[in-house]
Formats: C-alpha cells, sequence, structure tokens
C-alpha cells in the first residue's frame, strides 16, 4: 500500500524551541495526484514540505517519498523530487535558459543535454519568447513558470508546490495553474501547500486541512464542503430595509452580508427548502435582487474546521 | 573519487554562474575595479602630501602595498551578501533539495570570489606600476608577497562565506559594509602605526591584515617595514599565521553551519 503513494507521511514531529511546529503530521498523496494542504500562516505547511523535500530533519515519525525514506536516502529521494519554494528561485541575473541550463549541470545531465532540455522546457512552459531576456525582467507569473521549470528538469516523481501563487497576479495566478495542471497530466504527483482555498479548490484532487502542526481534517473538496452540514441559500434583497425583515423571516441561522445585502441560510434538503424559502419571502412581501442555492465555499469549510479566516 | 570529481565540477558550474553574471552585468566589476584604484589616487595625490613613512622613502611606495591589502578585505561584504542573497531568495533550499554535491556550493562561491579579488587585483597593480610603485626584491620574494595577499583573501572569504550563512538580517551586512574602512584604517595600511597613539597602534599592529602587508612591504622591498615590536618584527610568518588560523576556524564552521541548515 504504502509503496503506491507518491507521499506517505506518519506522526511527523518536528520542535523549534519551544514551538512545536509538526504534532504527529499524518499524509498520505496518491499517485498521479494533487493533494492540496491548506491551513492558516504558522500551521505547519512549509515545516512538513521542507521535511518531505529534505531540507529539514524531523525529530519523530517518518515518511516516505517516491518509494524512499527521506531521512535515511535522501539522496534518492532528491533524484525524484522537484521544490518549488515560497519565492522564485532563480538567479535574477542570469536568462531563462541560462538558468535552466545551469540547474540541468547541476542535476548531471552534462552540456548539451542540459541545453536541450532547457529549450524543451521553455517550450512547455511558454517561455520561448523570453529565452534570452535576464530572469529579472519577467513578470511574476513567468518568473514562477521559470521557477517551476526548474524543478521540472529531471521530470520528477513528485514535485512539491510551497504557495506557489502568492503575491501573484491573477493573471500570474492561472499561468501557474494552468503549468501544474500540464504536470500533473504527464503523471506527477504534486503536494501544493496554498492559503488560497479556491486554489486548492482549482487544482487539489484531495485536501488536508493543516492546524496547529497536524492534519484536522482529510477529504476531497466536495466531502469537506458536505461536512459542513450541506446547501445553503443565498438570498440578495434590493435595500437595507428589506435585509433587516428578509432577516426575520429566514430565521436565526441566517448570516448577514450587510454591505452586499445578502443573507445566507444552511439548508438540508435542497431542493424542498429552496421552494419554502421562496414562498415564505413572497408571502412576506420581500422584493428579492436574486436567489440561488449553492454548496459551501472552502472559506466557509475552513473558518468552521479551524476557527480563524484563511489568510 | 565520483564524489570528488562531481564536487569539483558543480562547484564548476557555481562558479561559472558568477562568470557569466560579469558578462551580462559588468557595471559591478568594472566598479569594483575602479573604487580601490581611486582610494589610491586619493591618498597618493590629495592626502599624501601630509604623510610621511618613517625611516623615510617614497608614501606612494608605501601606500600601494596596503591598497593590495585592503582589496583583499573590500571583497568581504561580497561574499557575505551573495551568500545571504541565495539563501534569502531560496536559491540556496533549490540547490539543497537537488541531487549534486553539497559542498560544491560553498566550493564554487569560494573559488568565483577569488578570481574576481585576482581581477581587483591585477587592475590594481597596474594602477601601482603607473603611480610609481615597484617590487624592488628578486622575482621570488615578489610572488611570495602576491601568495600571502591570495591567502589572506581565501581566508576573508571563508569568514565572508560563515557571516552569510550566519547572518540573517540586512543590519549585519549594512554593520559589515561600514565597518569595512574602519577596520582597514586600523592598521598599518595607510599610515605607520608608529605615527598613532601608542595603543592604538599596538591594535594595528595586531590587525592580521597588518602582518600580510608587512610582509609584502618587506619582501617587495619597499620603504617603511618593520618597526620595533615583535609583531612587526615578525610580519612574514605571521602573514602565514593569521590567515591560516582564520581558515582553521571558518572553514570548518561555514561548512559545518551549510551542513547544519537541515535543523
Amino acid at each position: 500500500m504504502a509503496d503506491q503513494l507518491a507521499v506517505h507521511a506518519e506522526g511527523l514531529r518536528k520542535r523549534y524551541g519551544d514551538h512545536q511546529a509538526l504534532d504527529g503530521f499524518d499524509l498520505a498523496v496518491g499517485q498521479g495526484t494533487v493533494c492540496g494542504l491548506l491551513g492558516p500562516n504558522g500551521a505547519g505547511k512549509t515545516t512538513a514540505v521542507r521535511i518531505l523535500a529534505t531540507l529539514l530533519r524531523h525529530d519523530g515519525g517518518h515518511a516516505v517519498v517516491a518509494g524512499f525514506d527521506v531521512a535515511k536516502q535522501p539522496i534518492e529521494v532528491k533524484k525524484k523530487i522537484g521544490l518549488v519554494g515560497q519565492q522564485a528561485a532563480v538567479d535574477e541575473i542570469l536568462t531563462g535558459r541560462q538558468n535552466l541550463e545551469m540547474f540541468g549541470r547541476l542535476f548531471h545531465l552534462g552540456a548539451r543535454r542540459a541545453r536541450a532540455r532547457a529549450d524543451e522546457l521553455l517550450e512547455q512552459f511558454g517561455l520561448t519568447d523570453a529565452k534570452d531576456r535576464a530572469a529579472k525582467t519577467y513578470s511574476g507569473g513567468m518568473r514562477r513558470r521559470l521557477d517551476i521549470a526548474a524543478s521540472m528538469i529531471l521530470a520528477p516523481a513528485v514535485l512539491f508546490l510551497d504557495e506557489p501563487t502568492t503575491g501573484l497576479d491573477p493573471r500570474g495566478r492561472s499561468e501557474v495553474w494552468d503549468a501544474v495542471r500540464t504536470m500533473v497530466d504527464e503523471g506527477t504527483s504534486v503536494l501544493l501547500t496554498t492559503q488560497y482555498l479556491d486554489e486548492a479548490d482549482q487544482l487539489a484532487d484531495r485536501i488536508s486541512v493543516i492546524d496547529h502542526g497536524r492534519v484536522i481534517a482529510e477529504g476531497t473538496p466536495d466531502q469537506l464542503k458536505s461536512r459542513l452540514g450541506g446547501d445553503r441559500i443565498d438570498v440578495m434583497v434590493h435595500e437595507q430595509a428589506e435585509l433587516v425583515r428578509a432577516t426575520r423571516v429566514l430565521g436565526g441561522q441566517a448570516e448577514v452580508d450587510e454591505d452586499r445585502l445578502l443573507i445566507s441560510v444552511p439548508v438540508r434538503d435542497r431542493v424542498a427548502a429552496f421552494t419554502e424559502v421562496a414562498k415564505a419571502l413572497e408571502q412576506a412581501n420581500i422584493d428579492m435582487a436574486d436567489i440561488a442555492l449553492r454548496r459551501p465555499t472552502l472559506d466557509e469549510v475552513f473558518l468552521t474546521l479551524t476557527g480563524k479566516e484563511a489568510a | 573519487m565520483i564524489a570528488l570529481r562531481w564536487t569539483l565540477v558543480d562547484g564548476w558550474t557555481i562558479t561559472r554562474r558568477t562568470l557569466i553574471h560579469w558578462v551580462r552585468e559588468p557595471a559591478p566589476v568594472i566598479f569594483g575595479l575602479l573604487f580601490p584604484i581611486l582610494i589610491a589616487l586619493m591618498f597618493a595625490y590629495l592626502l599624501g602630501g601630509a604623510m610621511t613613512v618613517p625611516g623615510g622613502g617614497d608614501y606612494r611606495e608605501f601606500l600601494i602595498p596596503g591598497m593590495f591589502g585592503m582589496n583583499m578585505l573590500f571583497g568581504l561584504s561580497a561574499t557575505m551578501i551573495a551568500v545571504r542573497t541565495d539563501a534569502e531568495r531560496g536559491v540556496t533550499d533549490r540547490f539543497r533539495s537537488m541531487p549534486m554535491a553539497g559542498p560544491a556550493v560553498l566550493l564554487g562561491r569560494s573559488v568565483a570570489d577569488m578570481l574576481n579579488s585576482l581581477l581587483m587585483l591585477a587592475g590594481l597593480i597596474v594602477a601601482g606600476l603607473a603611480m610609481g610603485w615597484r617590487p624592488h626584491n628578486s622575482l621570488g620574494e615578489t610572488v611570495l608577497a602576491f601568495l600571502l595577499l591570495v591567502l589572506l583573501r581565501f581566508a576573508l572569504v571563508w569568514l565572508g562565506i560563515y557571516l552569510g550563512l550566519v547572518a540573517t538580517s540586512p543590519a549585519a551586512t549594512t554593520a559589515l559594509q561600514t565597518l569595512e574602512f574602519p577596520v582597514g584604517f586600523l592598521s598599518n595600511l595607510f599610515v605607520a602605526p608608529s605615527t598613532m597613539p601608542s595603543w592604538l597602534g599596538t591594535i594595528s599592529e595586531w590587525n592580521p591584515l597588518s602582518s600580510t602587508v608587512a610582509a609584502t612591504r618587506e619582501l617587495f622591498g619597499t620603504p617603511g617595514m618593520g618597526g620595533e615590536s615583535w609583531i612587526a618584527q615578525h610580519a612574514v610568518p605571521m602573514a602565514f599565521a593569521w590567515p591560516l588560523l582564520l581558515l582553521a576556524v571558518f572553514f570548518p564552521l561555514a561548512v559545518r553551519r551549510y551542513r547544519r541548515l537541515s535543523r
């Protein structure tokens, strides 16, 4: 069983002085899947990734990545992984191509193969036009793509992405998401940490929610959303006075967003509840701007599980 | 054997990265080349008129070996900044996550910085010759003088690497940059320690830079050598001892610190 997992961690512990960064951290990432590791700042996401990527030694527990023990066979693990850290770890002065060539040589490809691989990756990540420009002239998204390309030189079995879109604009984020999807299509397993819930929702097959150094919930995005008690109905009204009246009609569980004139109620039986709510509001003579039935967002799941707002 | 080979190959790849920097962005290299020459000109022609060399002799001939020594010190903060920047940008982590030879990162850095300082030294030698400085002794002594300078630089590179690995705040970098000049002045580089208040003169004589520079003055046969104190009388052996002592301390510390990044 463990052999079929791309990443398998059991009971990982790491302490920095008084701070227990990881406190019995468990994780299983299936081969060819994307696992999202979701948690607030300081939850232990980066510590977990650094241990799994052989950068940091753990105090307890054990971890197997691509079939090798991270503590006992770090060199074997290094040959099988790619790491994309929180900042784009590329040389600013070198061109995109020179960066990839340098990393290719350090992966011991030899000069000629390093160059050929650099050109392949530049093509694959849409950087061919910018290949002879210094990396510092790249946009955030381009720099990140170059960074990801550098981690893909050996076509690793497992890729670690530590908050890959932090600080990027929406366009940069979607560029990075596309790059990640490209790699998953080629069979790479991905462990992605993020504070952005929509990012995990977009990319991850399974999500582990981490807080205080341990995983507190795990499942597919849909499973996690259902754990919150099913669906919600959003009602939007035209003016403040109606917001107050509608809230009275919808009862105690309603959450009110005064700025957006929006009321949100959790419901159990989707269709029946929808009809009921619509009818009740109509009888109370409330003029709705909009009414919609929806699944809870991961933000709501996150808030419920950790008691903290994400990011 | 295979491990050693990869250490050298990977080390060269890291060094090569710096060489590509020089080609792509020559401005810092040119500035680095001109700066010590400018300082030398300033001291020689603006301040030099007021300087006297104990025992007589031309101040410019006295100054140039001092400038060679200063040049060895100037690279210290550059080394530290390069190491620091790689760590901050995550480049060090990327190297460490790769199956490359572990010591190669530090080796490559030290070779690149040595090449840089040799280039600066070459520029300064040309400027020194133009300003009237000459080695007066045998070729062997002249070569030994330059080797002592290179040895000092090598020791300072490893001090810089160590500082770059341990100092995590930008303030530490600024402090080091600010200290380079005072440390350079608190020595025999620009003026003879015998002209200073005696306690300062003693500190200056025990500055490791002073031993190297005093030794090179002796070996070049340029004026201003010596002094009565024990340390001044033993300039050449101390010019070996100081850098070797620095290396014995900071080389293992730097390597250990790099290995312990995983703690």
